[in-house]
Formats: C-alpha cells, structure tokens, sequence
C-alpha cells in the first residue's frame, strides 16, 4: 500500500489540474526539488529542518505560480511550458546538489534539529489491529477526501470544471479562469512538496535524480481514475483508484513471480483500456447534442 | 420618446457608430428597446450585427452617438459592468460547458454559498432546487437537473441560457442568432421561451438573419446592410414579404433572381 499513498497524494492533485484542463510534467521532478532544498538547507546551511521544509514550501509555490502565470500569460499548451520547467528543474537539480556537496546525495537529515517532530508528521509508523502502516496512507485519505470536496461542494470546484470544460464560456459567465487555473498548478507544486518532504524525512538522504519520470504516472493514474486528458471532467477518488491500482499491480507482480518487466506492460494496457472507457463516456454526454 | 408613452425606453440607440481603425463597422444606427418587447436586429453576414452585440454587451465603446438606459446616457468599460446594469447577452455556442451538470452551468459564476471562512461552500441543494423551479416558471421541462448539458439538444440549452438570464434579473436579454444553428421545430421552441421572457417583462434584443423567426416574435425590426441601417420599423409598418426583401438588399434579389432564371429561348 505505501508506494500507492505518496503516489495517490501526487495523482489527486494532478487530477484536480487535468480538471481544469492542464498538465504538469514537472510535478514529478518537483518532488525531488522539495525534498533536496529540505536536505540541502537543513543539512548543509545547518538550519532547523522545519525552516528547510518552510524554505522548500516557498520554492514549490513558486515553481508552481509560474508554470500557471507562464501558461494564463502566454496561451501556449501547459504540456510544453512544464516540460520546459521539467528540464530546468532537472538539470538545477544535479547541478546545485553537486555543487553543494559534491556528491549527487544528501544525506545525515535525521541528525538535524526538528527531525523527531517532522519523523512524527511525515515518516511515523501506526498500527492498527495489528498492521503496521505508514501515515502517509492517512495523509492520502484526507487528501483525497478534501480534494473530492472541494470539487463537489464548493465554488472553486465548479471554476475547475467550468474551467477546463470550456475556458471562453466560463470567463463569458464570470469565472475567473486565470486564477484558478494558478490556484491548480500551486496546488500541484505543494502536493510535491508534501510527497517530497516526506520522502526526505523518510529516507533521511536524496538522490539528486529523485522524481524524474515519476510524472507521467501521476498522469496515468489520474487517467485510469476516469480523467478525461481534455479536461472538464474526472474525480478525485477516480485518480486515488488508480494510484491503488497501480500499487496493487507493483506489488502483485512479484508474488505472482513474474518479471518486474511486466509491469509496465500492465501499465499501458490499463492506460489504454482507460482512455478507450473515458471515450466513450465523452461520447454519451456529446452524442444528443441536438 | 416617441410611441408607446411617456416611460423612457430600456434601451436607446441614438446615431450609434463604430470604427475599427479606418474601417467603419457600423454607423448611423438609431432604435429603442423597451420593456416587454423584442427588437429584432436583421441582416446579412457582415451586417455589423456582432458590432451592434458587442457595443451593448460591453465589449466595444461606441465611436459615435450614444446609448441611454432608462434614459440616461451609459458608457460600458468591461461586459460586467453591462451585466451589473441589468444586460444579459446569450452568445451563440459560447454558454454552457457541455460536460457540467444543468444545475452547475445555471449557477455558473454566481455559485450560492453556505456558510462561513474555509467551510463556505457551493449550496448544491438549493442550487438544484432554484435551478428546477427557474426553469419550471420558464415552462422548460427537465427530467433531471443532474444530467449534463452536453445530452440537451441545442433548442433545450438555449432556453436554459435563456431562463438564466431572466433568473439572475436582466433587464435587457440579448439573443445572439439563438436560432441559427437550430432546425425548424427546435427554433420554434426557443421562439417560445423569447416571447416567455418579454411576457415577464424583459426587454429583449434577438439577433438573427432570418425573418421568418424575427417576424412572428418581434415588434420593432432594424434591418441592417453593411454597417449602416436600412430603417427602424414597427410591426404595424412592414410585412415579412418587406422585410425579407430589404434584408437580402432588395433590388440586388431581384438582379440574382433575374439572373438564375431558365434561359427561355
């Protein structure tokens, strides 16, 4: 269940953002952007690792607003305008740890002040009824649980779906498209500082290559929940289902002794079976257009 | 104040003109608009119908003349503050999202909320509630306010647009070629809800090059001809035939007409 918690946080937030009609293929990186600052400024500028995680928050948040100024600014497709941060995100990644600690790691965050409290918060282990679990599968559920809310109960969530539906006809009614669409990518930058800081917590040292390709999972579960790649439509549980899926299918695998390699295969063929079912649900809602 | 008393008309067009740079768009025009009854605007593609829209609705400022609401002249720097003095414009196909529930395209921008600070949130409830009695009142029948717009048929969603202007208080209700894209019986069914809105006491501007839906709904007719106005009439001053005829460029019709004839030899 673990490798579906921090993945479901990342798919849930990446839903709510193809909702509204955009991609981010730097949501992955950015969780190894979050998670090395919170190594790199805890351990080698010697902070208090809640100013690291504080430090690191900022950052995502930034990365995020201007993913979402650059695409409202300038009309282009999120997809090309992320790839561009992805890349950027990539290279600063490498580049800044190795000239920080001349290593591609960061590691000795566990003998940082504040690290007991964030090990509390991010990286504890509970057991209920015997099983032993990581909080991180609590933070999904309330993720997962608030995400749905939002986009159901409240008026920013009918500006998501209004926004991805049609952005013309929202902004014709008074939608304040551009800014929810900002409001999407920064939720989508704070959710890789979450699953960041977490596994930089956890694991207590970084690779500098952490998070890279992870991105178009986040997609793919959001997908196989029910996201339509067009926007206007989807769910939160949907993408929490697919990130389960996924878990699922990574953990079956090797009980059933088969090849790791097969995994992928199950990937593309569920990612496909997905968009074909998404299809024809689109089709249903358009076919009795007049 | 010419006409139907001494009430100020909602709507008056003085000697309306717009320039796009060199280009004259629209000039000379001069109607009214007045509570309780349709205006219709005619013409031909290119006509200057979408300037005339647009100069109401807020997008453009007029170069030339003026407009008064209720008698006071008005001047509309952004489509909101139109919308805030009580002019509601349906556009063609830009009015609903097809993939979202009718209940949350009527709400659309004017969400009601229940309660306070972070816990504020879309009242779904009433939202549905207000949405079906809205439409109820219209004499639109619903199945389910939860189905999506995308399964009505194009008639059915512009009378929901329809019914939504009139929900939030407009005034003024501009109907931008609602027929158009409609076959017969459809378009007679928006017909209906257009006359439902000016029964309510909306005045309302329909937009449209045919005359045989404009005729039948509307009581003052300005025809239009590339950008400038081929008159304002009452409905006791033209019969379809005329306006038909003015509206195609008349004589223009007879040469075309002359034109297509069997060669008799």
């Amino acid at each position: 269940m673990d490798p579906a918690s921090t993945l479901g946080i990342m798919a849930v937030a990446v839903a709510l953002l193809m909702i509204g009609g955009h991609f981010d293929l730097s949501a992955g990186v950015l969780t190894g952007t979050t998670a090395l600052t919170v190594g790199i400024v805890a351990v080698e500028f010697r902070q208090n690792l809640w100013v690291a995680i504080g430090v690191s928050l900022l950052i995502a948040l930034a990365v995020g607003f201007f993913n979402g100024w650059l695409v409202t600014r300038t009309g282009l497709p999120s997809f090309i305008i992320t790839l561009g941060t992805f890349l950027m995100l990539q290279g600063l990644n490498v580049g800044l740890t190795k000239l920080f600690t001349n290593t591609v790691t960061v590691g000795g965050i566990d003998d940082v002040p504040g690290y007991a409290a964030a090990e509390w918060i991010f990286a504890s282990r509970l057991s209920i009824a015997g099983t032993e679990f990581r909080v991180a599968i609590l933070w999904w559920l309330l993720f997962t649980a608030l995400a749905t809310w939002v986009l159901l109960r409240t008026r920013f969530g009918n500006w998501v779906f209004a926004t991805g539906g049609d952005e013309v006809a929202a902004r014709n009614v008074g939608v304040p498209a551009r800014r929810t669409t900002i409001t999407l990518f920064m939720t989508t930058a704070a959710a890789a500082w979450f699953v960041g800081t977490t596994l930089a917590v956890r694991l207590t040292s970084v690779q500098a290559n952490t998070g890279v390709g992870q991105e178009l999972i986040y997609i793919v579960a959001a997908v196989i929940g029910g996201c339509l790649l067009t926007g206007g439509f989807g769910s939160a549980i949907g993408a929490s289902l697919g990130a389960l899926i996924f878990g699922m299918t990574q953990l079956g695998i090797p009980y059933l002794h088969w090849d790791a390699d097969w995994f992928y295969f199950f990937l593309g063929a569920m990612l496909l079976l997905a968009v074909l079912a998404n299809r024809l649900v689109r089709r249903y809602a358009e076919a009795a257009r007049r | 104040m010419t006409g139907g008393g001494a009430v100020a008309p909602l709507l008056d067009l003085r000697d309306v003109g717009k320039d796009y740079g060199t280009v004259v768009a629209l000039d000379g025009i001069t109607t009214t608009v007045r509570a309780g009854e349709v205006t219709c605007v005619l013409g031909d593609n290119g006509a200057g119908k979408s300037t005339l829209i647009k100069i109401l609705a807020g997008v453009h400022q007029p170069t030339r003349g003026e407009v008064l609401l209720d008698g006071t002249p008005i001047r509309f720097g952004a489509p909101r503050e139109a919308l805030d003095a009580g002019i509601a414009t349906v556009y063609q196909d830009l009015a609903m999202i097809p993939l979202m529930a009718i209940w949350r395209n009527f709400f659309l921008g004017a969400e009601p909320t229940r309660g306070r600070g972070p816990f504020r949130r879309f009242d779904a409830g009433q939202a549905r509630q207000v949405t079906r009695g809205a439409l109820a009142e219209m004499g639109i029948d619903i199945r389910d306010p939860d189905q999506p717009v995308g399964t009505l048929s194009g008639g059915e969603r512009q009378s929901v647009a329809i019914a939504r202007a009139v929900h939030f208080g407009a005034r003024v209700l501009i109907l931008d070629e609602p027929t158009s894209a409609l076959g017969v019986k459809q378009a007679g069914v928006v017909l209906r809800y257009v006359a439902q809105a000016r029964d309510r006491g909306v005045g309302v501007v329909l937009i449209t090059h045919n005359p045989h839906h404009a005729y039948p709904v509307g009581d003052r007719f300005l025809v239009l001809n590339r950008g400038r106005s081929l008159g304002s009439f009452a409905k006791a001053d033209v019969s379809r035939d005329e306006l038909t005829r003015l509206m195609a460029g008349g004589a223009e019709l007879d040469q075309l007409a002359h034109e297509l004839e069997r060669p008799t030899a």
